[in-house]
């Protein structure tokens, strides 16, 4: 998985029938130090992430592995809003402290 | 596979539910001398991998196979750790 922020919601009433229903999210990468990064996707949430939230999101084929997105042509999800994450025993983000709320 | 070093630990209480209980670990992929190449993943862990150990994981859909509910969209996992790399050179 890769470390994200979302930095958006995406609306779209004209689409393939089988992606309907799914809430899709606008969401940039960002580094294992919390900086972002030039890397986009539009990634389908299964965890009721929000904009501003901190994720973690899959690529690929892993991501038909939900009930929601089995069979459908999915290859980018949010699979967790991240609390913290910390490299060499130092914190680098917290989601408490609100850090990472501007992209 | 990839090779890699645990460089640090992520918690999410929120994550989809067939990742219940799987450990998230930051993984900083390493070249043949065992230095960082590349961009660090987020993989989940089967090993009990520990700060600073060198692994190995794997990526794609495979990623899900070796975690507890099989039916997940994991696309990186430890699946082992590296006790020796031998470079037996010709």
């Amino acid at each position: 998985m890769q470390l994200g922020r979302v930095v958006g919601t995406v609306v779209s009433t004209r689409k393939s029938d089988n992606i309907r229903g799914l809430k899709l999210l606008l969401v940039r990468q960002v580094s294992s130090a919390n900086a972002p990064l030039d890397n986009y996707l539009v990634a389908v949430d299964v965890v009721q992430a929000g904009v501003g939230d901190t994720v973690l999101y899959a690529e690929g084929s892993s991501c038909r592995q939900t009930a929601a997105t089995d069979k459908r042509p999915v290859d980018g999800i949010v699979l967790a809003v991240v609390d913290t994450w910390e490299v060499d025993g130092r914190e680098i983000f917290n989601a408490a402290r609100g850090e990472g709320a501007a992209a | 596979m990839k090779p890699g070093r645990v460089i640090g630990t992520v918690v999410a209480s929120r994550k989809v539910e067939s990742l219940t209980g799987v450990k998230l670990l930051l993984v900083q992929p390493l070249d043949e001398d065992g230095r960082p190449a590349g961009e660090p993943v987020v993989a989940c862990d089967t090993q009990q991998s520990g700060p600073g150990q060198t692994v190995f994981f794997i990526g794609g859909r495979e990623a899900s196979l070796p975690l507890p509910d099989p039916f997940n969209p994991s696309d990186a996992t430890i699946t082992g750790i590296v006790d020796a790399v031998t470079r037996d050179v010709p």
